[in-house]
């Protein structure tokens, strides 16, 4: 593991995303001390200001704060990123070490199952979820109903990839030698699971899990974009680009800022993705 | 004879090749022309199935990705029809018998059996049902009317996708560890993170209201294609660089290659008979999950630039509750991905040495 994390510090590109990462988070975090307004005030003198000494971002048809409306929105796109990137390794974990600790028939059975969700377009089975959970009215306040939802759906799409790699490592490590001999020593199913296996396979999925998050911002803030994620208050980045993009013309700015914020959360996890992979696992080094 | 049986095996490429130019400059396609192409690469698929024995698994392949689509088609029916509330629950209550006659116009009050025996049955006839929106039009036409929109789009992205990835991706590795690999591997990475609607508003900035050379919405002519294909095909050419990169870089590497280059074969001819071909696998493998990542794409796309596909249809059947239109449209996606994923392992097949009878 020392070895492993020897590398990442040589890996340039990853550290520094790393760092890029960890401020973001503490902006996230800290948002209402960094944000020089709260993000719902209306200048009603100031809608559609250009950037300016003031609102170093201009402000947006109803006359808010950019800057800040980006700082709250890096809360809400990082947490449903987080939030869900976890939530779906728990399902991913427990379903394809199961499906790869039994094998034969139930094994076929769940990498059916598997295959069947991957053939369909990811979008649409966000959708697909999405209308379930919105017809099922538990939650009554419009903006938690469709944040629920979505934090669901997501989880519930992302968890598909993890599910198949924990299987192949579970696969291959239960022949080795050392589980072979905890299970002649009479360790229970899911003791060997627990503590055997799980942690030989922890590699690839936290390198798994650092592309599951970027890949998590970029589908939550698509279907937001679509008008089909999250409600206001809740302003993720993809809500901020869904309102710039209808004063394009005149006011790009509007877009492109939540743009470049995505871009950038997007390019550091994908870089810290590579750093790792390639500090775990290096035989993977230059692989997608 | 010889000569003749290149240029057969020659001719589906050839005819694809013609379609996409043909539509491409803004002319209609003739349904023929496009079912001359495909029957065209059945035949040839078939006569190097019968030469490399492959009959067997390329059947079970199909039949495989027909049980999925049924799988598929069962579960999005099952979904829709357990939901609580009817489709017909709007907030302006409607008088009870008009309700009870318009769900029985959609045959709602049938035994769920039946319903689910008369969906496959339509499936199959071509018949997915009446929109509950747009009354009176059946789901099976407003696909047809708006598929070819998406699926021309689709198809030019990743065409483009895979023209401007392969070159760059094997300069990448001639160079590799020189400035232009790093050059060329930075601006790939940046490709992968960009969103399209970073990307879009600032080639419509450039290129519509700086430039004026392309139309910022709508599609209509090769001036309306340009820029939704690149920004869509934007994403995909990154990762086919980079994958590319690495492939190529591993083929290099291994013993045939340097058994090649040892018995004194050409530089040139080691690079393009035996490293490009065996290279190719891998990346031509991706195609499965860069269909994918391009239909997802296109929501976004057919939003930004205006374009009245599909994807528009089934973001709209959502917030209006359409069941028949949210079913159609989620077959219609899957169906094209299923339909890709199939091309794809045939085509390896076909490609890969390795591939023999098993």
């Amino acid at each position: 593991m020392s070895e492993a994390w020897a590398r990442l510090k040589k890996h340039r590109a990853a550290v520094i995303s790393a760092w890029v990462i960890i401020i973001l988070t503490l902006i996230a975090i800290l948002a209402p001390v960094i944000a020089p307004h709260p993000y719902d005030e209306q200048f009603l003198d100031q809608v559609l200001a250009s950037p300016n000494a003031r609102f170093w971002l201009g402000t947006d048809s109803l006359g808010r704060d950019m800057l800040s409306r980006l700082i709250y929105g890096a809360r809400v796109s990082m947490a449903v990123a987080f939030f869900t990137a976890i939530l779906s390794l728990l399902i991913g974990t427990v379903y394809g070490a199961a499906s790869g600790w039994f094998g034969g028939w139930i094994d076929g059975a769940m990498m059916r199952f598997v295959d069947i969700l991957d053939s369909i377009p990811s979008l649409v089975l966000l959708i697909l979820v999405k209308v379930v959970f919105d017809s099922f009215s538990l939650i009554s306040e419009p903006e938690w109903k469709s944040m629920t939802s979505m934090l669901l759906a997501l989880s519930l799409v992302s968890w598909v990839t993890l599910a198949r790699t924990v299987r192949g490592q579970v696969l291959q490590v239960k022949q080795m030698a050392f589980v072979e001999g905890a299970r002649a020593a009479g360790s229970s199913s899911l003791r060997m699971v627990g503590i055997h296996i799980l942690p030989n396979i922890m590699g690839p999925v936290i390198v798994l899990l650092t592309f599951q998050i970027p890949a998590n911002i970029l589908a939550e803030s698509f279907m937001s974009f679509l008008g089909l994620g999250l409600q206001p208050p809740f302003a993720s980045w993809g809500v901020l680009a869904n309102d710039g993009w209808r004063t394009l013309r005149s006011f790009p700015h509007l877009m492109i800022s939540p743009g470049v914020a995505i871009f950038t959360a997007m390019l550091a996890f994908n870089l810290l993705g590579d750093g790792l992979r390639d500090a775990l696992d290096p035989q993977m080094r230059g692989r997608m | 004879m010889n000569g003749l049986l290149k240029v057969l095996r020659l001719a589906p490429w050839i005819l694809f090749g013609a379609c996409v130019l043909i539509s491409f400059c803004g002319f209609n396609l003739n349904p023929i022309f496009i079912w001359l192409t495909l029957l065209s690469f059945v035949v040839e698929l078939g006569l190097v199935a019968v030469k490399k024995g492959l009959v067997f698994y390329m059947l079970r392949r199909l039949g495989e990705a027909l049980v999925t689509l049924w799988l598929i088609a069962s579960l999005t029916f099952l979904l829709l029809r357990i939901l609580p509330g009817g489709p017909f629950d709007e907030e302006k209550a409607l008088p009870p018998d008009v309700k009870a006659s318009i769900e029985a116009k959609y045959k709602l009050h049938d035994p769920l059996l039946k319903q689910y025996a008369d969906y496959l049955k339509g499936i199959v006839t071509g018949d997915l049902g009446e929109s509950y929106k747009y009354t009176g039009r059946n789901v099976a036409d407003i696909i047809t009317e708006s598929v070819p929109d998406s699926v021309q789009l689709g198809i030019y992205s990743i065409l483009v996708a895979y023209l401007i990835g392969i070159p760059f991706g094997v300069w990448a590795a001639a160079r590799q560890g020189t400035w232009i690999d790093a050059l060329l591997m930075t601006l790939a990475i940046s490709g992968v993170a960009m969103p399209s609607f970073l990307i879009a508003p600032i080639f419509i900035l450039i290129f519509c209201f700086g430039l004026g050379w392309f139309e910022p919405a709508l599609w209509l002519g090769p001036a309306y294609y340009v820029l939704p294909t690149i920004v869509l095909g934007i994403r995909p050419a990154a990762s086919i660089a980079r994958l590319t990169r690495a492939s190529v870089l591993e083929v290099i590497r291994s013993d045939f290659i340097r058994t090649a280059k040892a018995k004194g074969l050409e530089e040139s001819k080691v690079l393009f008979k035996h490293v490009l071909r065996n290279s190719m696998i891998p990346v031509l493998s991706l195609t499965g999950p860069l269909v994918a990542s391009v239909l997802t794409g296109s929501f976004v796309i057919e939003q930004i630039f205006a374009i009245p596909g599909s994807a528009k249809h089934l973001i709209q059947s959502v917030s209006n509750r359409d069941y028949p239109l949210i079913l159609g449209m989620t077959l219609l996606f899957s169906a094209l991905l299923v339909i890709a994923n199939l091309i794809t392992d045939l085509l390896i097949s076909v490609i890969d040495p390795r591939v023999k009878m098993s």
